[in-house]
């Protein structure tokens, strides 16, 4: 079977031999370089690559982050890192603006071949500020992609993806399955020798008949634990399906999931309104209300920023045991 | 604004060895360059106050000598990027007035084919990206473009223009943060025209008494401040300036004095309350650009007063072409409006097939 790695580790996989592959391709951010990155993403990298490389940049996102986007209009690669996507705000006029509008607004002169990624989670007792989970904000506008992998496969095969990409791709990890392993193939494994994951299309977690889960990020594995718990304790088999890219979104593979099951759920650890949750119920009542035996559920943070204290932020964010509650209600 | 006048014919920096250079063809070119960009303007105003466009339009009408006299020197590998009073930098760059004119008109043929409007001109394939509409937005795009070169290991420099009431934004603040850190070729260009829309200077902008560019003391950075009514002034400020790029990738911060004639927009219905009517009188008569290097070439014995005019008969004929090319050409189909939005869309690749991209 194939080797495990951290989902740490496979970012850092395929930034590394993103950065073999192609020259223009440098990494700026905080701390990712000398410091070896304030979660440990990008270590070594600076040892392996250089000044040139891999940069880091003083504490300014509005500045590097617009100054990427400059760089990208004349065909670098930037990767950019955000300590914590909750720093996106501090750079929103570039990355709303600049990045997803200046090939509009040329008529199509121009790409911007920008990557931002970082977490973007709560869970960890950092506050409000520390929590933001903004891939709802950044995929209502038009131009950009939003990325939320959930594994270390997914985020290995996308991050590679998304540097190869040539819109601005907008990459949202979870600092909470940085430590966590999963199996990722060696490139010597695989059949095409490197592991690319196209952005645009779900996948299946867990087969199932009975309901579906729908999920992005890390209430993707929040949603396999409540799956477990349905099969073992209430005879249901629930079927998980992980998004992986918000925009572009994967649309019939939610739809032929609940044509089979007849009942889903949304789980984000996103605020409920307008969340991706939210455009999710509305595609599937819209295209197969025939289908369906129950409303379409959600399960989000609860709606109030980030709460500090650590036992009473668990119960903020979506557990097994809400999916669990909530799919028995319709099931 | 003019620190102070210089209209007589004697011309300073006319021995700068970037204006030496000059011929009088080439000398003759920068004054229909810069009437040029005056009479698309001011027939642009027209076709605005006969309902031809909608939104804003932002006139750089009294400004030519900047956009002019600065990229009049540019090579293959500098590059330019501005904020929404744009017009005269993509005349200048190589841009015609049609595209122009139908931008602004909303048509198929403009050169963003519609979708940009008067604050969002670019020209890539001339080295002009924009055209940004967020006052200081640019700032950090004109490092990026310059952190390119230096990236590619390419002699050039990018010129990153933006008002005098810029200067108070954050990001232009960790640009010029970075620019220096990191030794980025751009020249970042103040056209001081006096008010940030309707606040004066005074009211808008804490500065060391020398003027606005030696806030760029304050990052170690070098600076110079010039008097925009001369363009023998504003080229041999910008080669000094474009040298320090090519030789040392280092940055610079240029004041470039100068005054708009017309309101912040067509539609600031204050243009002479903020400013006395004395005070735009004042500047149109006695430091307008044109008619101050119209002097100097008179001066000079390369024109005469009714080569001057024949000059800009040329231009208002260009500029009335370029109306009616506008007002000929076909608005964009409603179809358009999903295109150019995503390049992997838009080049229908396997990424740009792979999930759904537009929703609604």
């Amino acid at each position: 079977m194939a080797r495990k790695i951290t989902y740490r580790e496979a970012l850092r996989e395929g930034l590394d031999e993103e950065l073999a592959h192609d020259d223009n391709v440098v990494i700026i951010g905080e701390e990712v370089a000398q410091y070896n990155g304030a979660y440990k993403v990008t270590e070594g990298l600076w040892d392996k690559w250089g000044d040139k490389r891999v940069v880091d940049a003083p504490i300014s996102e509005a500045g590097f982050i617009g100054m990427g986007i400059g760089a990208s209009m004349l065909g670098i690669r930037p990767v950019m890192e955000l300590m914590f996507y909750s720093f996106a705000y501090v750079a929103f006029d570039q990355m709303m603006n600049n990045a997803a509008t200046c090939r509009y607004m040329s008529g199509g002169l121009i790409n911007v071949p920008i990557v931002v990624r970082g977490p973007a989670n709560g869970g960890t007792s950092v506050g409000a500020t520390h929590s933001h989970t903004p891939e709802n904000i950044f995929a209502n506008m038009p131009g950009l992609k939003v990325v939320s992998p959930s594994t270390a496969y997914d985020a290995k095969g996308l991050i590679k993806s998304a540097i190869r990409d040539n819109d601005p791709v907008y990459f949202m990890e979870s600092t909470v399955l940085y430590g966590q392993e999963w199996e990722v193939p060696a490139n010597d494994e695989l059949e095409n020798g490197e592991l690319i994951i196209p952005i645009g299309k779900a996948d299946v977690k867990k087969e199932g008949t009975d309901i579906s889960l729908i999920a992005h990020g890390r209430a993707v594995i929040t949603s396999l634990e409540a799956a477990e718990i349905l099969a073992a304790e209430h005879g249901i088999n629930a079927e998980v399906v992980d998004l992986r890219s918000i925009r572009p979104l994967d649309e019939e593979t939610i739809i032929d999931s609940v044509k089979k099951t007849h009942r889903a759920i949304y789980i984000e650890e996103n605020k409920p309104f307008c969340g991706v949750g939210a455009q999710i119920a509305s595609t599937i009542q819209e295209r197969i209300f025939d289908y369906l035996d129950a409303p379409v559920l959600r399960i989000t943070s609860v709606d109030a920023p980030a709460f500090y204290s650590p036992p009473i932020e668990v119960e903020q964010l979506p557990q097994a045991k809400d999916i669990v509650a909530k799919a028995l209600s319709i099931c | 604004m003019a620190t102070k006048s210089k209209t007589n014919g004697s011309a300073p920096f006319a021995d700068a060895p970037i204006n030496k250079s000059l011929s009088a063809d080439d000398k003759i070119a920068l004054l229909r360059e810069m009437i040029r960009v005056r009479r698309f303007e001011q027939v642009a105003l027209t076709q605005y106050q006969d309902g031809k466009m909608g939104g804003f339009l932002h006139l750089y009408i009294g400004q030519e000598s900047v956009a002019t006299g600065t990229i009049s020197i540019l090579g293959d590998d500098d590059h330019v990027i501005t904020a929404y009073r744009d017009h005269a930098h993509a005349l200048a760059v190589g841009m015609n007035m049609n595209e122009c004119m139908a931008e602004l008109f909303g048509k198929a043929t403009g050169c963003s084919k519609g979708k940009g409007g008067s604050m969002h001109y670019f020209a890539p394939d001339k080295n002009y990206w924009g055209g940004h509409g967020i006052v200081g937005g640019q700032t950090p795009l004109g490092a990026g473009l310059a952190y390119a070169l230096k990236y590619q290991g390419k002699k050039g420099a990018c010129l990153c223009y933006m008002g005098d009431g810029a200067i108070n934004q954050g990001a232009f603040h960790e640009s010029l943060n970075l620019a220096e850190l990191w030794d980025l070729p751009v020249i970042y260009i103040i056209e001081n025209n006096g008010y940030s829309m309707g606040t004066s200077q005074e009211r808008s902008s804490a500065h060391p008494e020398e003027g606005l560019a030696a806030r760029a003391k304050g990052y170690g950075m070098a600076w110079a401040q010039i008097d925009g009514v001369s363009l023998y002034e504003v080229r041999a400020g910008t080669q000094e300036a474009l040298e320090r790029a090519y030789n040392e990738s280092k940055p610079t911060m240029l004041e470039i004095m100068t005054y708009r004639h017309k309101g912040h927009s067509i539609a600031d219905a204050n243009a002479e309350k903020y400013r006395s009517k004395e005070e735009i009188k004042k500047y149109m008569d006695e430091h307008d650009p044109i008619t101050f290097w119209k002097n100097v070439l008179i001066a000079e014995g390369h024109i005469t007063e009714a080569d001057a005019k024949e000059i800009t008969k040329e231009a208002t004929k260009e500029a009335n072409a370029a109306v009616k090319f506008a007002d000929e050409s076909p608005y964009p189909n409603v179809s358009e409006i999903t295109d150019d939005v995503y390049w992997e869309v838009d080049n229908n690749t396997e990424a740009g097939r792979t999930g759904r991209h537009f929703f609604g």
